[in-house]
């Protein structure tokens, strides 16, 4: 049973440990936080059901989504970041807000506010491993979000422009003098952090078999709560503070019952910050390694 | 005056109230998100005392107000730890804990999910909600005058450099974040004794956010900033009832459009000042 909680917290952890990636990316290049992100992840499960409904199928789909939702949070940046590098930090974070409520509000209007679900995608297996009971979908989708955070580690620590990334992130000045076309970098990351959120969304939509313009908001705030926990600014970190939270959620859920849920997610979100604001992994790289 | 004009004018005062509320943490440079919780708290506080317990509606809206207000400073102690975005977020992590409890506790006396019934059989008048507006308008109005308004506002700008000079900026913060808290207490408590009703559900991550909206719209530099901001979001949107479905999509515009035309709000210090308005003055803007 425990065990059973554990695995189910997993999944639902690395959906959250996907929206918090994309959060960290934006807050460890830019020291910003995105909060339209939650609609972002939204108008990716929205995209990639339309895409599935005209009669592409779900990997294509899953493609276009992303890059859908990836040139949505470059609208973000030309409107949300760059006008406003140079204003007092919460004003970019006010600004996104504006997106968040355009984003669901014309998803809403285009889409219907109903709740909707993506077509039976694949023939449902369960593995049986021990006590353990693994449906095959949820395999899938946990296998496609650990591809992604694999890659994404790969992309910063080996590619041309993951380094510059990385330099963006230490200092935007000194990376532009060194030759860095600092904003070129800055519009991967978002393009880089919009693919990820939908991408997320299309798995969410899929494990839990939800979607509407309102999905976004809930996840986009334990997304949030994940990036603190794990340590803000830190993609590993992102990755440890997803899998906390899917884990909290799901176990508070299955031992105290189902009010417990935000009170234990909002309540460690709520010591994380008072005990160790710096995050979990924030401690062991304090200085070095912003993504 | 009509009941919708009366409705409007009501929405408005309470409005005003929130704005106020995030207007007192965010003088000392503190950003919080969790305003509806303290509105929450004093919406079911005083609601409790004058329904269950039969005391009269003052001294109902001042506990609830008070008991938001000592929430406010038991937050404000771990918050002085906390800046910009950790401190919203624990702020908001705080509103969502006072949410759920609200919406899964105390369900024999508030209704829990399904809302408080039955506060009173006839709204309160309009005046009880303007003339708590006028009084805070006065008190923030001398406050900002006073010398602990200059206080806060260099907290606002500089906080080490605050400490440095010898401003006790702890007690400062605090005092801020729970006079905030019982300012958003009062305005929770006239909310639900107005509309005879709450639920939690009023009070969720929205609405804190939409109450920080009306102060950096308005205008986060200056008191009167937060008070012109929740006139605007109040008002516009009844004259923007022509757009049906898309007000929401319009909004959003619009406030991505007023932060890069208008970074620090729409009322600054400079704009209120005489001089501004002289010719050749025009060119000192903040």
């Amino acid at each position: 049973m425990f065990l059973q909680q554990l695995f189910n917290g997993v999944m639902l952890g690395s959906t959250y440990a996907l929206i918090a990636i994309s959060f960290t990316l934006l807050m460890g290049v830019l020291n910003m936080l995105n909060f339209a992100i939650g609609e972002v992840f939204m108008l990716g499960a929205i995209f990639g059901l339309t895409f599935v409904k005209l009669g592409l199928s779900l990997y294509l789909a899953f493609f276009l989504a992303i890059i859908c939702t990836g040139c949505a949070c470059l609208v973000i940046e030309r409107f949300s970041f760059r006008p406003l590098r140079h204003a007092p930090p919460l004003v970019p974070l006010l600004s996104t807000i504006g997106f968040s409520i355009l984003f669901q509000n014309t998803a809403e209007n285009l889409w219907g506010s109903e709740r909707s679900q993506f077509p039976q995608w694949m023939e449902p297996i369960d593995f049986h491993v021990g006590p353990l009971l693994i449906p095959s979908t949820q395999l899938i989708i946990f296998a496609a979000a650990v591809f992604l955070m694999v890659g994404l580690d790969l992309f910063i620590q080996r590619t041309r422009i993951g380094r510059g990334m990385r330099a963006v992130a230490e200092n935007i000045e000194t990376a532009s003098i060194l030759g860095v076309d600092s904003n070129l970098i800055i519009s991967t990351t978002f393009l880089v952090s919009g693919a990820l959120a939908g991408a997320s969304g299309i798995l969410f939509g899929l494990s839990f078999s939800i979607v509407s313009p309102f999905m976004g908001m809930e996840p986009g705030i334990k997304g949030i709560a994940a990036m603190i926990v794990g340590g803000m600014g830190n993609i590993r970190g992102a990755i440890v503070g997803g899998l906390m939270i899917g884990i909290i959620e799901v176990l508070s859920v299955g031992y105290l019952g189902a009010p417990a849920k935000d009170f234990a997610v909002y309540g460690a979100l709520f010591l994380a910050l008072v005990i160790r604001p710096q995050g979990i992994l924030g401690m062991i790289h304090p200085e070095r390694e912003r993504i | 005056m009509s009941v919708y004009h009366l409705d409007l004018l009501s929405a408005l005062g309470i409005n005003i109230l929130l704005a106020l509320s995030v207007y007192s943490p965010m003088a000392t440079g503190q950003l919080s998100l969790g305003n509806a919780g303290f509105m929450a708290i004093g919406a079911y506080v005083s609601a409790i005392l004058t329904v269950h317990l039969h005391l009269p509606l003052f001294p109902s809206l001042v506990t609830g107000g008070v008991i938001a207000g000592i929430f406010g400073i038991l937050v404000g102690f771990p918050a002085l730890r906390l800046r910009g975005v950790f401190l919203a977020m624990a702020t908001l992590g705080f509103g969502e804990i006072v949410r759920n409890f609200f919406m899964n506790f105390l369900g024999r006396v508030t209704g829990a999910a399904y809302g408080f019934r039955g506060i009173g059989d006839t709204p309160i008048s309009i005046l009880w909600i303007w003339s708590w507006v006028i009084f805070f308008l006065i008190f923030f109005f001398f406050l900002s005058r006073s010398r602990l308004g200059l206080t806060m506002l260099a907290t606002h700008d500089d906080d080490t450099v605050s400490e440095l000079i010898g401003i006790n900026i702890v007690r400062l913060k605090i005092g801020a974040f729970g006079l905030g808290a019982f300012v958003a207490g009062v305005a929770g408590g006239l909310h639900a004794h107005y509309y005879l009703y709450t639920e939690p559900e009023f009070f969720n991550v929205w609405k804190s956010i939409h109450m920080v909206l009306f102060v950096i719209m308005g205008g986060m530099l200056t008191f009167w900033g937060g008070v012109f901001g929740a006139g605007v979001f109040t008002l516009l949107p009844e004259f923007l009832r022509f757009l049906h479905d898309w007000r929401g999509a319009f909004f959003g515009v619009m406030i991505i459009g007023i932060m890069i035309a208008r970074p620090y709000g729409l009322l600054t210090r400079e704009i209120l000042q005489f001089d501004f308005w002289l010719p050749g003055q025009r060119k000192r803007r903040l």
